[in-house]
């Protein structure tokens, strides 16, 4: 820098210490931090307002993520869970380093750094091949309805838009996702068969897997949530990985080791944890209600 | 990036002793989130099965989730241990305005019934 006026310590905060009794890089840090949660509540509350509105035909993650790697059937939530669980896993990792550091033990932050990395993008990859099925959606598909009407209850609901699944196979009954009580999950489903089933199938059309507009699994906004809230999280967690990696080759040269202290990797665990307390709420309010 | 000649004084420094102390709270930690976290699994499973109405069930989860979010905030992301200066010109703040936040959603959101007769 050009400008190298000397600022005495004594006179910064005019002339007391630092009130906060951190670092300018740590304490900016929390205030990114704290607007970037307000982002993701932001996105949170919205989608549970759409998942209330429609909660009749809101889709249940447990329905949707059913795949495990390297295994068949029916898996619900558990593939989830052990992505929850390697990220709490790299955040202890962290953690870790982070205390190493404060030790001024090179060696230890060095190993703790390289796993929380490791933990990292193994969670990357995991969202990434969550979003692959996802896209890619069944064999059996679904079915969206076109324009036309129902009778339920005794009241006629308008059909457009629906999705609705098939029964097996046979593709001879179609589950329309009307429950009797919203959230209740365990009300029967409404059947389409024979002429009905007929007359819908003339005027919908087939969907397999999700994208910006269809959705095999049920309303489009769950689709459109799922790709905005996970991907935007999943951007956290890789430019995490990029920022903890940048820092672990710094750690690795002995740049921190010269300097005298390791408030870096503070910094980074600060952003790495914020990436974990992110992936709690959307495990919730995503997979879990 | 310093402009000063005296050492960085805010860099946090601890022994061996204390860092035992931390790496025994650390694990602590991870075992308390893993339980809560299992449980949450364990219930999205069961509560169907057991017939466990779905507001209480909902309930049970966000109380979790916050008690969970409130180890990581306090423990990993040691903000328990700051200055109460720097702990209340986050939380104060992030408070007010996810509440805010929230409050706009819920009375704001009634237009999303307008656009439905619309489309």
């Amino acid at each position: 820098m050009s400008h190298t006026e000397v600022v005495d310590s004594k006179e910064a905060w005019g002339g007391g210490t630092s009130p906060f009794a951190a670092g300018y890089g740590k304490l900016m840090m929390w205030f990114f931090l704290m607007s970037d949660a307000l982002s993701f509540t932001g996105f949170l509350a919205a989608y549970g307002f759409f998942r209330h509105n429609y909660a009749t035909i809101w889709p249940t993650a447990e329905n949707v993520f059913t795949h495990f790697p390297f295994m068949h059937g029916h898996q619900p939530l558990i593939y989830v869970a052990l992505m929850t669980f390697i990220l709490i896993m790299s955040s202890v990792t962290m953690v870790l380093a982070v205390e190493a550091g404060q030790r001024m033990d090179k060696g230890a932050v060095i190993k703790w750094m390289f796993w929380t990395i490791i933990g990292g993008l193994i969670f990357v990859g995991s969202q990434a091949w969550e979003w692959y099925h996802f896209i890619h959606g069944t064999e059996l598909g679904a079915f969206e309805l076109g324009i036309g009407t129902v009778e339920i209850n005794g009241v006629v609901e308008q059909t457009q838009g629906i999705i609705g699944r098939w029964a097996d196979e046979s593709k001879q009954v179609l589950l329309l996702p009307w429950r009797e009580t919203a959230g209740d999950l365990t009300s029967p489903y409404i059947t389409l068969t024979g002429d009905a089933l007929k007359e819908a199938l003339a005027n919908g059309q087939a969907v397999y897997g999700a994208n910006m507009t269809h959705n095999e699994y049920g309303h489009p906004l769950f689709a459109d949530f799922f790709f905005f809230i996970t991907g935007f999280h999943g951007t956290h967690v890789f430019s995490g990985v990029v920022l903890n990696f940048i820092i672990f080759v710094n750690v690795l040269m002995g740049t921190y080791e010269k300097r005298g202290h390791y408030e870096m990797v503070e910094k980074v665990g600060l952003y790495w944890h914020f990436v974990d307390l992110v992936w709690v709420f959307v495990f919730t309010f995503f997979y879990l209600i | 990036m310093e402009h000063s000649d005296q050492p960085y004084k805010y860099a946090q420094h601890h022994s061996e002793a204390e860092g035992k102390k931390t790496r025994r709270m650390v694990w602590n930690m991870f075992w308390v989130l893993l339980a809560i976290t299992s449980i949450e699994v364990g219930l999205g499973l069961i509560w169907q099965d057991w017939g466990i109405p779905f507001h209480l069930v909902k309930m049970t989860f966000i109380v979790m989730t916050l008690v969970k979010a409130y180890f990581i905030v306090a423990y990993y992301m040691h903000l328990k241990h700051e200055k109460s200066f720097l702990k209340n010109s986050i939380i104060i703040p992030y408070v007010l305005l996810a509440l805010y936040l929230i409050y706009m959603v819920i009375t704001e959101g009634t237009y999303t019934t307008f656009m439905e007769y619309l489309w």
